[in-house]
């Protein structure tokens, strides 16, 4: 099959950060960059796909700025075959001006699936995905958590709210994958000098318009934790007293 | 005049609390904007009707009914393509999703229909003629932004819980639409909807979570945070991701920043270090306990009370104290 | 939550984007698959063999050999940093890496015939084959040049005949590479390899118990009495005592990197106990004296960092010497043995358990400090560089 992976290069989550001096975004000096976890999980499924079922194309494309190459380098050295970097020189936080882009690079590009992660890691709001599907006029089944792909038709499963659903779908398709499907390969050693000779375009982003923007970031309020109310079951009564009478919570 | 929109989301023909949820906040909209109308968007299977009453009850002032056998479940083009007709044809100032999982299919895809952005899963909004602003907690959970959407409708989808539905009841009009899209010619279709573990209550929906961690020490041990969520009546019971890792519980139970992130009013956490990517799904939570041998984990410090000890002597005694404390109501 | 490595000087920004990536992949590996398992191997005194086909897929064995062979062809800075990373886990992890890499793919590579490399590099780079490296002797540690294993020509090969001793891997090897002296007991010169499949007639391999060290490794004395091999096993281009001490070379450079991981490992948890760690009101890292500790520990990582980038790119250069390796080697394991050290007592008495780490790199790196030219030869061989005077 020939399947594109959409990817966003994000900041570890595992990082201290700060607000930059404009409030209005994380300062990004000394930040570590990777690939959005979901997004890992997309390419791992995307690359098992192919290893499975014959093969084919694994595309993984990327809209940012310069350092996203780097992140497309990952994605090749754990077996992707070509990058695709659309240049962007920030990546705005409204998706559907991101969808925009995306949806001009796939569009007739003849890819059997287009996969994106459940959400960014950072800005978490899951559009991306289904809406550059409804700009390619393509179905989507999203946060999908099962996978299995037969003669050109897909069932998954996505995990609601106390409940499992089976989605029947035909291809081409775009999917954004979620949690428990599938961990991410670690990129072999093989896999990262082999990667330096994959194809890797790079060309500009054509955004939308931009209607949603962030006006100001800031930290969550400190809460002032850490009270350490006794030990050992003898405490459990002050506790239960402090949650009923202090709390209000019982 | 002024007009908002809310989508209804419904299960098994039954509304869900999301849904409510949307309706105040249009109705809370609406009010802010000097008085206006309501339109909830209600889309179901045979005799889904029968929950409109209850969406004029908390301030819809019209209800439009989508009733077609093949809409008993989710249908997500024929749900996107109608809400994305009603939303177009009216003038609707902004329209409110649920950020649930039907939601967070649902809400971008209409959006990108009408070529308009979306404030997704936001905590707070204010809604005037030129903007919505809105407060959204990026995913990473340290950082909020606040967001401003320009555009008409402003579409905005709502995290679960962030908004208490608040009665504000009128007699709903009622009117019926058919589809937008034919059901049959759907390419995305829901074969099945299973039920996961014995009716257990929704991380996202749940006010109390009971959590257990690698402090547990196996898979069998659970059973103790189990006693302790039946044991407050109300409670889910969420993981780390080091134990889901481990197959002791189900990926859908992990809680953190590629699991869940939830907001219970009270959170307990059982054997759990505090590892950030764990903090970042349950660090809004309202009142957080933690139970651990060690008192410098980092858990231990964010919690609001904290258990120092062995939590296999400590968690029995706490699920007993709470059953008395039950059964006194 | 993931090692974050130590990186004050911002060395990273002098590594290319391949160096950062090879190295960030085995350091998630030993994240994800070594720490969980090496307190009970080392309690244990059991080697993680089960990892062994993670580490082949991964690419990790011979990793600086040619990709005709099956290698990963990475320059010497990232072998260095693929070290590091492992040792940062555990010692015995990377002795395992170390023998199968540089002293046993590396000998056939630079010693073999073409048959001998197109036969032997492919299976051990893939873990199909494990190797050992048979050069000392009971008697024969620091002069190993004394050694007294001999091998017999006969009509249709060679017999071999002797004891090794210290040898990683020796008991979980299924192919050796001996040296023995083909002429008189006295004769340096008549030095040569050969390739032992250990389960040749006459090779046994007997683990070495009671090792209070390198417990999560596999070390064992060999035997070999009357071991016939045909004469294809000798490595036709080996000859005198520099071609097993080429080989040393190679897995000297190595060591030199794993130290600083081992380092790092140390300092991080003695940083993290220290912020974390309570006493009289305020954590210990607020205190004059664990701070000095603190920054020494700092201190000496840093400019081990900055030497032994250096001794790659003089590597990758073709330049370096034996003697630069030398002082990388000495240096290196001995900073690391005292920020092993003073992290342990940093830590208290939380320090002496298992599921610290500090006081297993500790009991390690005493054998790391001995053990591929101890701490003492290599000053010797620095101070011959430096005077022209042989002091041995």
């Amino acid at each position: 099959m020939k399947i594109a992976v959409c990817i966003k290069r994000v900041p570890d989550t595992e990082s201290r950060f700060a607000i930059a001096a404009d409030q209005k975004s994380i300062a990004t000096s000394g930040l570590k960059f990777d690939i959005s976890d979901f997004d890992g999980y997309a390419i791992e499924v995307a690359l098992r796909l192919n290893e499975q079922q014959g093969p084919g194309e694994v595309v993984a494309v990327s809209l940012g700025p310069e350092g996203t190459q780097e992140t497309l380098r990952k994605a090749l050295s754990m077996g992707v075959d070509r990058g695709v970097h659309l240049q962007a020189e920030t990546i705005p936080f409204d998706g559907l001006a991101i969808a925009y882009a995306l949806a001009h690079e796939l569009r007739d590009a003849g890819y059997d699936l287009v996969l994106f992660g459940r959400n960014a890691t950072d800005s978490g709001n899951a559009c991306v995905g289904p809406m550059t599907a409804e700009l390619l006029g393509l179905p989507c089944v999203s946060a999908v958590s099962y996978l299995e792909i037969k003669e050109g038709k897909g069932t998954a499963h996505r995990e609601l709210e106390g409940m499992t659903e089976t989605v029947a779908f035909a291809l081409p398709a775009v999917l954004s994958i979620d949690e428990g499907i599938a961990r991410p390969r670690l990129p072999s050693l093989k896999g990262i000098m082999a990667a330096k000779k994959k194809p890797l375009d790079s060309r500009p982003a054509q955004l939308g318009p931009i209607q949603l923007t962030v006006e100001r970031m800031e930290l969550p309020p400190e809460r002032s934790g850490g009270r350490i109310v006794g030990e050992g079951a003898e405490a459990v009564p002050e506790l239960v007293r402090l949650l009923r009478q202090e709390a209000k919570v019982l | 005049m002024t007009t908002l929109f809310a989508f209804a989301e419904a299960r098994g023909g039954t509304l869900r609390k999301v849904a409510l949820e949307a309706v105040t906040a249009a109705r809370r909209a609406a009010d802010a904007l000097g008085g206006g109308e309501v339109h909830a968007l209600l889309i179901g299977g045979p005799g889904i009707a029968a929950s409109a009453e209850q969406l004029g009850r908390y301030g819809a002032d019209r209800v439009t009914i989508v009733e077609h056998e093949a809409l008993e479940r989710y249908n997500p083009e024929v749900y996107a393509a109608t809400a994305a007709v009603q939303l177009g044809s009216g003038n609707y100032r902004a329209g409110f999703f649920p950020a649930s999982a039907q939601g967070r299919d649902l809400a971008p895809r209409v959006a990108a229909a009408l070529k308009l952005g979306l404030a997704a899963d936001i905590t707070e909004f204010e809604l005037t003629e030129q903007a919505l602003t809105a407060r959204h907690p990026t995913s990473i959970g340290k950082a909020i932004a606040t967001l401003r959407l320009s555009g008409t409708p402003a579409l905005a989808s709502l995290r679960p819980g962030a908004i208490a539905p608040v009665v504000a009841a009128r007699t709903a009009t009622l009117l019926s639409a058919a589809p937008a899209l034919d059901p049959a010619a759907a390419r995305v279709v829901v074969t099945a909807m299973v039920e996961r573990g014995a009716a257990k209550l929704d991380l996202g929906e749940a006010p109390v979570i009971v959590s257990g961690g690698r402090g547990l020490k196996a898979a069998e041990n659970f059973r103790l945070v189990e006693e302790l969520a039946a044991a407050f009546g109300n409670a889910a019971v969420g993981a780390t991701r080091a134990v889901t890792d481990d197959g002791w519980r189900e990926a859908t139970d992990q809680i953190g920043q590629t699991g869940r992130l939830v907001s219970p009013t009270l959170y307990v956490a059982v054997g759990i270090s505090g590892a950030i990517q764990h903090l970042a799904g349950m660090r809004t939570s309202k009142v957080i306990v933690a139970i651990n041998k060690d008192k410098d984990a980092p858990i231990m410090k964010l919690a609001d009370y904290a258990v120092v000890g062995d939590l296999f002597e400590i968690v029995p005694r706490l699920t007993e104290e709470i059953r008395k404390v039950r059964a006194e109501h | 939550m993931g090692f974050e490595g130590v990186d004050f000087y911002r060395i990273d920004g002098l590594l290319s984007e391949e160096e950062r990536a090879v190295r960030d992949t085995v350091r998630a590996w030993v994240d994800e698959q070594l720490m969980p398992v090496i307190g009970d191997c080392y309690i244990e005194g059991r080697f993680p063999k089960q990892l062994i086909p993670g580490l082949a897929e991964l690419g990790v064995l011979g990793a600086n050999l040619p990709e005709e062979y099956g290698c990963a062809a990475l320059n010497n800075v990232a072998y260095g940093l693929i070290m590091q990373e492992l040792e940062r886990g555990d010692s015995g992890i990377r002795s395992f890496a170390s023998v199968q890499g540089a002293l046993v793919m590396y000998p056939i590579h630079a010693f073999g015939s073409e048959q001998q490399k197109r036969h032997w590099l492919p299976r051990l780079a893939a873990g199909k084959e494990i190797g050992c490296f048979g050069l000392t002797e009971p008697d024969y540690g620091s002069n190993p040049g004394g050694m007294i294993t001999t091998a017999r020509e006969t009509g249709d090969g060679w017999v071999l005949n002797g004891t090794k001793m210290w040898i990683t891997n020796g008991s979980q090897a299924t192919v050796a590479v001996i040296w023995a002296k083909t002429g008189d007991v006295d004769d340096v010169k008549s030095i040569r390899g050969f390739i032992v499949p250990t389960e040749t007639k006459g090779y046994a391999a007997k683990d070495q118990k009671g090792k209070l060290s390198l417990r999560a490794s596999d070390t064992s004395e060999i035997h070999l009495e009357e071991v016939r091999l045909p004469k294809d096993a000798i490595l036709p281009k080996s000859g005198g005592i520099k071609s097993p001490l080429s080989c040393l070379t190679q897995a000297r450079y190595g060591i030199s990197w794993g130290a600083i991981g081992a380092a790092m490992a140390c300092y991080d948890e003695a940083v993290s106990y220290a912020k974390n760690r309570v006493m009289f009101g305020k954590p210990i890292g607020g205190t004059q004296i664990q701070q000095v500790r603190l920054a020494d520990m700092l201190s000496e990582i840093t400019k081990a960092q900055c030497l032994t980038l250096q001794l790659g790119r003089l590597k990758d250069a073709g330049t370096m010497t034996p003697q630069q390796v030398s002082l990388a080697k000495r240096n290196n394991v001995s900073m690391a043995c005292d920020c092993a050290r003073e992290a342990r007592r940093l830590l208290g008495a939380n320090g002496i358990l298992v599921e610290y780490h500090s006081m297993r790199h500790l009991a390690n790196l005493e054998s790391v400090y001995t053990y591929e030219g101890t701490h003492d030869m290599h000053s010797l061989i620095l101070g011959e560089t430096i005077t022209g005077i042989p002091a041995f």
